[in-house]
Formats: structure tokens, C-alpha cells, sequence
């Protein structure tokens, strides 16, 4: 009786997470989901009298099969092709009859079939004295073979993810001297203006004013403002939200240009890059770090060339004063959760964008 | 009649290696063929060495027959096996084969004496050596082989060498044109003879000579071996392989183009030796024909229509050779007409071929020497008035020319005379006719001399005749001796009837000789009005330059009596459409069906490919549906 | 009860194919096979259970240091993809075609 009460409610909650991957417009919440059904599969094994099963599920595909996922949905950001309009024609119908159809064959299958009443696992793990025992025995008894294999796959695994994520260095790695004389011959060699420094709104969607009173187009955050224009969310301040048009126009249009390779693009970008080292003390840069983690996630729904602009964004508020933890506070609202993958990834990763951008630029 | 002797087995003595006949030349020629330039210098010396032992051979051949008894002059020379069960090569030394060898060795190496004069100036003399040698194989080959079968390989050979001696100026478009003919009017006769040769093993089971003679024939025809019908087949496909190589109607066409050919080669070719390997053969095959009396009778026809027709022809031409080509073929059909008489004839037959061929070649030889002279003009008349500036060509031919004609005591008076004789007998329609081509004959060989050597000088501004070396005029004087005495010889007192009747046979009554008989003075009459009427017209007149347009009977005559357009009617324009046909079809049926199954698999892969979008959802969509049938399938079968 | 688990099995595998089918990102992709990999496991344990030996549970075991060993594997061809093409969408690599 327990284990129909439990499965039947484990059944229902993981065919709709399932269901929810499936359907699920944002990557993010597919990994969720998958998490969902995959704490319900290990119950499920638990249940079946799998003990050692349910832990490897919820230790390896739980704990790190999914972490993989979400690192690499932070890697890769969120693409903006990830609509759920159908390019292929007759793709999802297709693919829903096929998919419906295999359900019912098998479950037609199973329920066609008569099955003996189960015979349980108490036999075969009462002599090892227990389930893993048990599967020890087996494993390095019947199936070492297939075991020993197995290490050797884990091993080409680890080599081959080494040499298909290595990058060669084509160039020298350029020093502080030529970052610095970049910086000066680009189009800003000052810092970026922060976001309104007498604002009333301590935000980083909020643009920064000019001595004048109208608004600095530099200073606004292009994710954010894509972000609010995918969503309809248009600014009060009708100047500002002229202004976050214009950008978003701008922004299609370097888009449509080429693989973000258009020279303001480039020279937006090399700004970007070189910002954060060219600030100076390596105080700075250790500051800005988790700064910018936090503003991965905020860029997380805005396409690769945001995680430069939130980068070079973070770094120009760096020198101007502003506490880290604030704005990290403030982005911590936003979804994502990325705190296992926090403090290392910002300087790392910020740079090599830039680098990568600037090659396509040249 | 008395039938031919039995065929012995023979070994030692010159007769024993008579082979060396055929191998000797051949080595020559392949010698010059594969040495190339190397032998250039002494190769027309290494041909002329090898046809004159050759006929060294052949003359020491020919005494140590006669010095056998009679009915032991047919040697059989076994040589190897040469198709298990049908043919064996071997050679064949009989009167008939020597008689042939001594005529084609000894005609042939005077011909190839004189070409070293004749083809002095040209390039590609080893060639031209080489070719002739090469002829002379396998003319041997034709005369010597003991069956049918290396008859035949001969028979291809001499066409082959005819092509390449016709054709030997390549670079002439109308060389290249007339031994193509040849080599294809001569197909059509090969045809006859192969399926001649067919019929032959089929009803007899053996193409050997010595099982094939009258007696067995008419035995087999007794017991029912093989039926009157087939026998009158095999004499008229044999009679057709003899048209096409004797220039016989219908298939004569090809004789008077093939004068395109060098003179030496006209001389020996198509004057003396290759063309009357369509006698050689009806003789040969004399116990078919002689069972076969419709077979004969058609010969006998074929071979007066062609006198005729090749006497009207020579009559017109202004061309000196072809008109010489169109009294070869006359003089062929007089064979042949002989031929076709049975064992009375075939004696006159020889005898006419040998002693034709010695006038013949003798006036070839002639007339090349003229044409070497005039710069190579051919057209008789720009010549004229030429014999006091060329005695020796011009008495030799002069010689030939009486000698064909039938003056009396020389060589044509005898052999002639004896055909025509022998055809009157047989029927008076066919003797008469032969009377009137001889007529004609005396006509126009008249008109050749009188429009070559009398009459005005109407040569080209830059002739300067003169007459040509001794290495050209000492085998026209040999010649012309030949043509003097030669007929006396073989036809009195019936010397080559007795000669050869060990090989063909004889009549049981041996003709007499009557000097001066009906037919024969109606002969010498017609022949010297023949004459006269042409000292009319070319003699005494001026001749003009250009050919007047002349009557319907000239024009007939000038166009080969239209054996050409005939042919072109019958042949040549349906066998175009039939071409065109096959190419229609060809094109819209065959190709059209293969090039649309193409079309069509092509346009289907092209539209199929489309499936391959490079959509790895796609290709995951088919792999989901074929997983989706397994599993269906698999439920249908376990519920089964 | 075995065969509640193995239509839920059948159910989750058929809900991954089609997720397989109807999405462009790699990454969810990726999940969704990682969806059908785990109804094979829940088969895999339910038939372990149904014939009392373990051999069921074991395979479900390797098949999951195969899926470990792919998703390293697959992501970072993935992270080289998106490198190259700055893009994550799998019908963006359609170049193999006619």
C-alpha cells in the first residue's frame, strides 16, 4: 500500500516535470525539471529495492550530470533562437504521433503480457547480506570485464572533453602595455558611466544622466534592455525608453550584420575587455570578480556578446565606488542560482570573450 | 573422260620442301614490314632474292614432276595439324598448282625487277617490296594448299595484299576510296566462298582436295550423301568467292578503280595473277561443277556477259590502264566461259590465263613505262605518235597487243581459238557471242596502240618522253617473248591438256587443232575489221583532245555500262536508309530508353536527396518511426 | 505492480523522444535524451526486481557511467559548437545535406 501511494504520486510528479522539460521555454527550467524527475526515479528505485542505484542517481546524475548542464547553460547562455516556433514543417506533428504511438505499442506491450507476481530481490541479496554487497560481487565477480572497460571509457571521456574544449593560443598574450594602448586608441578610454550616480534607483537598468539631465547612452545595459524589450517592459521615462529603442536597433542590426563582427561591435567589445585590466591594481579586478558572476545570470537570457557589455559594465562600476555586494544582492533576486560556478568564472571568463570577439572583429 | 590421278604422300626431293615456295617470300616480307627503315637500302634486293628462289623452287618442282611417272604427279606435302579433324595444312604439288606457281614466281619476279626501275623515285619503295612479297605468299598459299580451307587463307591474303597495293598511295583520296572498294566488293564474293566452303564439310565432312575430286562427288551423290540441290549451291557460291576475285559480273566493279594502284601492281595483281584465282578455283572445284550442270551453265554465262561487258567498257576508256583493266576482265570471262565447259575447257582455260597472263602483264609493264615517260599522264590521248621515242615499249607492247588480239601464230591466236572452238561446241549461241567479243577485243586494243604510238603528238607542254632504263625494258622483252611463243607451245599437240589431266581430269576425246576453221576465220575477220574501223576513227583521224560526248552506247560504256550506279541503286542508297534507320532507332529507341532510365533514376535520387535536410531532428523523427514499426512488428508477431 | 513501473517507464521514454524531436537547443536536447536514458534505468531496475536477480540493477549501473561519460563528451562538442557557430540550436549544423 505504501509503495502504490508512493509511486503513484512519484509517477505523477515526474511525467509532469517531464512533461515541463519538454515544454519548458527556458533551459533553465528544463534542468530543473530533469532534477525533478530525477530525485523521483531515485525514490523509485529506493522503492524497488535498489538502495545503491538511488544513490549513484541522485550522487551522479543529480549532483553532477546536472551541474554539467547548468555550467554549460552558463557557458553557452541562452540562445535566442530557442523559440518554440517550428522550423521544420510537420516536425511536431510528426514527431507527436510517433512519439504517442511508441507510448501506446509499449504500453500495449507491457500490458498485454502476463506477469508473475515479482519475485523480489530478497533472495538474490540475502547471501551477500544486502544490496550492495551484492552488486559487488557481481560487479567484480560476473561483470569485471565489462567493469575494467568501463574505466578505460571514463578515461578517453575525460581526454576527449580536454581536447575538444582546449583552445590553442594563436597570438601572445597580450600585456597590460598593450591593453592599456588599445584602450587609448579606441573610441573611450575612460571608464563607462556607471548607472545614474544621483539616480534615484539603485539598479543596474537604470542609465546614467549627463550633466545635462538626458540620458548616457553608454551606460545603458544592453541585456537589460533587450531583456525589457522582449518582454514589453518599456521604461516610464519616454527619453529613456527612445533611447533603449534605439540601442535594441542597433543592437539587430550588428546582429544581422555578421556573427557579431561588425567594427562597432568589435570596438565595443575591445573597450569591454580591456576595462577591467586596464583599471589598474589587481584589487580591482579581484573586486570586480564576483561582480560580474553575479551579472552572468542577470546576462543570462541575453546572447554571449551581453556577458562582454555586463562585463564591461561591472568593470567601470568597480572604480567608481560602488559595493560589490549591492549589486550582487541586487542580481541575486533574478533566477539562476549559479553560486557553485561564482568566483572563478568572471575574470576568466570576461577576457577570453573579449579575445574571442575581437578576432571575429578582425 | 578419265578422272584425275590419286593423290600421294610425298617427302624428299625439292618437291618436299616446296613450302619454302610460300615461307620464303613471307619471311621477306616480314622482314621489311618489322625492320623498318633499317632495310630500306637493300630491302627491294632481299624481296626480288626471295621471289626469284622462289621461283628457282618452283621450276626445279615442275621438272622433278615430269620426271614422275604420270599418274603419280599429284604430291601431297603434309605439313601440320591445323584444325583438328577438318583441315590439315599441307601442300598440294599437282600440273594444275605447278602450273600456277611457275606463272605467279616467274610473272612475279620479273614484276618485281621492274618496279626497282618504276618505283626508283619513291619513298616507300621497301613498302611497296614488302607488300609484293607478301603477295606472292599468299597467292602461293591460294594455288598450293591441298584444301579449301588454306585456299581460303590465301584467298585473304592476296585481298589483303590487293587492298594495300590498291591503296598504296594512301595520301591519294581516290587510292584510299578504290581499295576500300576492292576490299569490299571482294567481301561479298569471300562470303560466297566461305559458305561454299561450309556446305562443302557439311556434306562431305572434308574440305581435302584428294576426297573432294569428281569421282567422290558423284559417288556421295550416288548414295544420297548429298543432294543434287546442295551441289548446285556449292557451285554457285564457289562461282560467286571466283566473281568477286576474277572481277566477274556482278561483281566486277572494283577491277577498273583498283587502277589507282601502282603499274607494277595493276601488272601482277590485277592483269596476271590474283584476278584468275577465280579460274583457279572453278577448276579446281571441277568435280562440283561437273555433277552440277546448272552450276556450269551459269558459269559459262557469267563468263561471256563479262567478255562482252568488259570489251564494251575498254572500248571507251581514255584512260590506258582502265582501258587494259577492261580487257583483262574480257579476257577473264573467256576463261571463265572455258571454265565452265568442263575437262575440254579447262585446259584452253589455263593455258588462255598463262599466256594472258603474259600479254597482259607484258602490256601493263607497257604502259607503266609509257606513263613513266609522259610524267605519269594516264589519259591516252595526250599521247600519240610515242613509238619513235620509245622503240622498246613500243614493239613489246605491240607484241602483246597482236598477241591478244589472236594474230595469227602468236600466243592469244591459240588459246583463243581453242575457246572459242570449245564453245562452239558446246553451243553455237555461246561461241558466236565469244566470236563477237573478239571482234570488239580487235577494236579497241587497236585504238589503244593507234592513240598511244601512231598518230600526232598531242603530249602535254612539259613531256619529254623517252624511254625508261633497262631495268624496266629487259622484263618487257622476256614478256613479249612469253606472248609470242607460249600459246604454240602449251596448245599444240595438246602439251597442257596432258599435262594437267593428272590434276582435272581429261576429255576421253583430245580436240585437234584445225588452223584457219569456221569460227576461227569469222574470228580473224571480225578482229580485222575491229581493226580497220579503228584506224578509222584513231588512226587516220585526228584525235581530239577532249572526249567527244559521243553516243549512248560511248556513255554507257565510259560509265562501266553503270555497274556503279546499279550498285549505288541497289545497295548502297538502301543500305543508307537502312543505316539511318538503325541509327533513329538507335538513338530515340535504345538510347532513348537507357538515357530515360537514367533520366528517371536520376531524377528520383535528385528528388529522394531532398530527404537528407542536414536536420538531425529529422533524421531522429525516422529513426523514432522505424523503432516504433519494430516494436509494432514485434507485437504481431508475439500475438500470432 | 511491475507493470505501473513499466508503462511509467514507457511513458517518460516517449515523453523524451518527443522532446528529442521538438527542440533546437543542443542542451535540452541533451536532457531530454538523458530523460530516455533514465526511463531504460527505471526498466531496467523494475525487470531486476520482477526476476529477483541483480543483473538488472547492474546494467542500469553501467548505463549510467555511460551517460556520465557522454554528457562530458557531449557538452563540451556542444560548448565547441557554439564556439565556432555562436550557436546552441541544433538545426544550425545542417551543413551534412544534399
Amino acid at each position: 500500500m505504501g509503495e502504490a501511494i508512493t509511486f503513484w504520486v512519484l509517477a505523477v510528479v515526474s511525467v509532469s516535470a517531464a512533461l515541463g522539460l519538454v515544454f519548458s521555454r527556458k533551459a533553465v527550467y528544463s534542468a530543473l525539471m530533469l532534477g525533478v524527475v530525477m530525485l523521483s526515479l531515485a525514490v523509485l528505485y529506493a522503492v524497488q529495492g535498489a538502495p545503491f542505484l538511488a544513490a549513484v542517481q541522485i550522487i551522479v546524475y543529480t549532483g553532477a550530470v546536472m551541474m554539467l548542464f547548468l555550467f554549460v547553460l552558463m557557458l553557452v547562455g541562452v540562445d535566442s533562437s530557442d523559440s518554440l516556433v517550428e522550423t521544420i514543417k510537420g516536425q511536431r506533428v510528426w514527431g507527436a504521433v510517433a512519439g504517442l504511438g511508441f507510448a501506446v505499442l509499449l504500453a500495449l506491450a507491457v500490458g498485454n503480457t502476463m506477469f508473475a507476481p515479482a519475485a523480489g530481490l530478497d533472495g538474490a541479496t540475502r547471501q551477500a547480506g544486502g544490496n550492495v554487497p551484492a552488486l559487488a560481487e557481481l560487479v567484480f565477480t560476473r561483470y569485471v570485464f565489462a567493469f575494467e572497460v568501463t574505466s578505460a571509457l571514463l578515461i578517453t571521456a575525460a581526454l576527449g572533453a580536454m581536447v575538444l574544449a582546449h583552445r590553442e593560443r594563436v597570438r601572445p598574450k597580450a600585456t597590460q602595455r598593450d591593453l592599456a594602448r588599445a584602450r587609448f586608441l579606441g573610441p573611450q578610454p575612460s571608464p563607462l558611466p556607471g548607472p545614474g550616480t544621483y539616480a534615484l534607483h539603485n539598479a543596474i537598468d537604470m542609465p546614467a544622466l549627463l550633466p545635462d539631465g538626458t540620458v548616457a547612452p553608454t551606460s545603458i545595459n544592453r541585456v537589460l534592455a533587450r531583456h525589457d524589450g522582449e518582454y514589453g517592459v518599456a521604461p516610464t521615462d519616454p527619453e529613456k525608453a527612445a533611447m533603449i529603442k534605439k540601442i535594441i536597433a542597433q543592437d539587430v542590426v550588428v546582429k544581422n550584420g555578421s556573427a557579431g563582427g561588425s567594427a562597432n561591435g568589435a570596438a565595443r567589445n575591445g573597450v569591454a575587455t580591456e576595462t577591467p585590466a586596464g583599471t589598474g591594481p589587481s584589487t580591482t579586478s579581484e573586486a570586480s570578480g564576483p561582480a560580474e558572476s553575479a551579472g552572468a545570470p542577470a546576462g543570462g537570457h541575453g546572447r554571449p556578446a551581453g556577458h562582454g557589455q555586463s562585463g564591461h559594465g561591472q568593470g567601470a562600476y568597480g572604480p567608481a565606488g560602488y559595493g560589490p555586494g549591492g549589486r550582487a544582492a541586487v542580481n541575486g533576486t533574478l533566477p539562476g542560482g549559479a553560486t557553485g560556478a561564482g568566483p572563478g568564472e568572471g575574470p576568466k571568463e570576461g577576457p577570453a570573450e573579449g579575445t574571442a570577439d575581437r578576432e571575429d572583429g578582425k | 573422260m578419265e578422272s584425275p590421278a590419286e593423290i600421294i604422300q610425298h617427302s624428299g626431293g625439292v618437291i618436299g620442301v616446296s613450302w619454302l615456295m610460300i615461307a620464303l617470300p613471307l619471311l621477306g616480307a616480314a622482314i621489311l614490314l618489322l625492320g623498318g627503315r633499317r632495310t630500306d637500302r637493300w630491302g627491294h634486293r632481299l624481296a626480288i632474292g626471295m621471289s626469284v628462289t622462289a621461283f628457282l623452287i618452283a621450276v626445279i618442282s615442275f621438272f622433278e614432276l615430269l620426271g614422275l611417272p604420270e599418274d603419280e604427279r599429284r604430291r601431297a606435302i603434309a605439313l601440320y595439324r591445323f584444325i583438328p579433324g577438318m583441315a590439315d595444312m599441307g601442300v598440294l604439288i599437282d600440273p594444275l598448282s605447278i602450273s600456277f606457281a611457275l606463272l605467279i614466281t616467274g610473272v612475279g619476279s620479273l614484276i618485281h625487277i621492274y618496279s626497282i626501275g618504276y618505283m626508283a623515285h619513291d619513298p616507300d619503295r621497301r613498302r611497296f617490296f614488302s607488300y609484293l612479297n607478301l603477295f606472292v605468299a599468299a597467292m602461293l598459299l591460294l594455288v598450293l594448299a591441298d584444301n579449301y580451307v588454306g585456299l581460303f587463307i590465301g584467298w585473304e591474303g592476296v585481298g589483303l595484299a590487293s587492298y594495300l597495293l590498291i591503296g598504296f598511295w594512301q595520301f591519294k583520296p581516290s587510292a584510299a576510296t578504290a581499295a576500300k572498294k576492292a576490299f569490299i566488293v571482294n567481301r561479298v564474293g569471300d562470303f560466297g566462298l566461305l559458305i561454299a566452303i561450309f556446305t562443302v564439310w557439311t556434306g562431305f565432312g572434308s574440305v581435302a582436295f584428294d576426297k573432294l575430286s569428281g569421282t567422290a562427288v558423284g559417288e556421295a551423290l550416288k548414295t544420297g550423301q548429298v543432294s543434287q540441290g546442295s551441289l548446285t549451291a556449292i557451285g554457285l557460291l564457289l562461282l560467286l568467292g571466283a566473281c568477286g576475285k576474277s572481277a566477274q559480273l556482278p561483281l566486277q566493279s572494283w577491277l577498273l578503280d583498283a587502277m589507282e594502284g601502282p603499274t607494277p601492281v595493276s601488272a601482277l595483281i590485277h592483269a596476271a595473277t590474283m584476278v584468275t584465282a577465280g579460274v583457279y578455283l572453278v577448276v579446281r572445284s571441277g568435280g562440283f561443277f561437273e555433277a552440277a550442270p546448272t552450276a556450269q551453265l551459269v558459269v559459262t554465262i557469267v563468263g561471256v556477259v563479262t567478255l562482252l561487258a568488259g570489251a564494251i567498257i575498254g572500248c571507251a576508256k581514255d584512260d590506258i590502264k582502265k582501258g587494259l583493266a577492261g580487257s583483262t576482265m574480257s579476257q577473264i570471262g573467256y576463261m571463265m566461259l572455258a571454265a565452265g565447259l568442263g575437262p575440254v575447257g579447262y585446259a584452253f582455260a589455263i593455258a588462255h590465263l598463262i599466256t594472258h597472263g603474259f600479254f597482259k602483264a607484258n602490256m601493263f609493264l607497257g604502259a607503266g613505262s609509257v606513263m613513266h615517260a609522259m610524267n605519269d599522264e594516264v589519259d591516252m590521248r595526250r599521247y600519240g605518235g610515242l613509238y619513235p621515242v620509245m622503240k622498246v615499249t613500243a614493239i613489246t607492247f605491240i607484241i602483246g597487243y597482236l598477241a591478244i588480239i589472236g594474230f595469227p601464230l602468236l600466243s592469244g591466236y591459240f588459246t583463243k581459238d581453242g575457246i572459242i572452238e570449245a564453245a562452239m561446241e558446246h553451243s553455237s549461241v555461246l561461241g558466236w557471242l565469244a566470236v563477237l567479243g573478239a571482234g570488239i577485243t580487235g577494236f579497241y586494243m587497236s585504238r589503244m596502240i593507234f592513240m598511244t604510238f601512231f598518230g600526232g603528238r598531242r603530249w602535254a607542254d612539259d613531256a619529254h618522253p623517252h624511254e625508261s632504263p633497262s631495268v624496266m625494258t629487259v622484263p618487257l622483252i622476256v614478256l613479249s617473248v612469253g606472248s609470242v611463243f607460249l600459246g604454240a607451245f602449251l596448245i599444240l599437240g595438246n602439251r597442257l591438256m596432258l599435262f594437267l589431266a593428272p590434276a582435272v581430269g581429261r576429255p576421253e576425246e583430245l580436240p585437234a587443232f584445225h588452223a584457219f576453221s569456221g569460227p576461227g576465220l569469222a574470228t580473224l575477220v571480225l578482229v580485222a575489221a575491229g581493226a580497220a574501223f579503228a584506224w578509222v576513227r584513231y588512226g587516220a583521224a585526228e584525235v581530239p583532245l577532249v572526249a567527244p560526248r559521243g553516243s549512248f552506247l560511248t556513255a554507257f560504256a565510259r560509265r562501266d555500262l553503270y555497274g556503279d550506279a546499279l550498285n549505288e541503286a541497289l545497295f548502297m542508297r538502301p543500305g543508307q536508309w537502312l543505316t539511318r534507320i538503325a541509327v533513329f532507332f538507335d538513338n530515340r529507341g535504345i538510347d532513348g530508353l537507357v538515357n530515360g532510365l537514367a533520366a528517371a533514376i536520376g531524377g528520383t535520387s535528385g528528388r529522394l536527396r531532398r530527404v537528407q535536410t542536414g536536420y538531425v531532428r529529422s533524421y531522429a523523427l525516422s529513426i523514432l518511426f522505424g523503432a516504433a514499426v519494430v516494436v509494432g512488428a514485434l507485437l504481431y508477431v508475439g500475438n500470432m | 505492480m511491475t507493470t505501473h513501473y513499466l508503462v511509467l517507464s514507457a511513458l517518460l521514454f516517449a515523453i523524451g523522444a518527443v522532446g528529442v524531436l521538438s527542440r533546437r537547443n543542443a542542451i535540452v536536447v541533451f536532457m531530454c535524451v538523458e530523460l530516455m536514458l533514465n526511463a531504460c534505468n527505471l526498466a531496467f531496475v523494475t525487470f531486476a526486481r520482477q526476476h529477483g536477480n541483480l543483473d538488472g540493477q547492474l546494467i542500469a549501473f553501467f548505463v549510467m557511467v555511460v551517460a556520465a561519460a557522454e554528457v562530458v563528451i557531449g557538452l563540451a562538442i556542444i560548448v565547441m559548437i557554439f564556439r565556432t557557430r555562436r550557436s546552441a540550436s541544433v538545426d544550425d549544423a545542417n551543413l551534412l545535406k544534399y
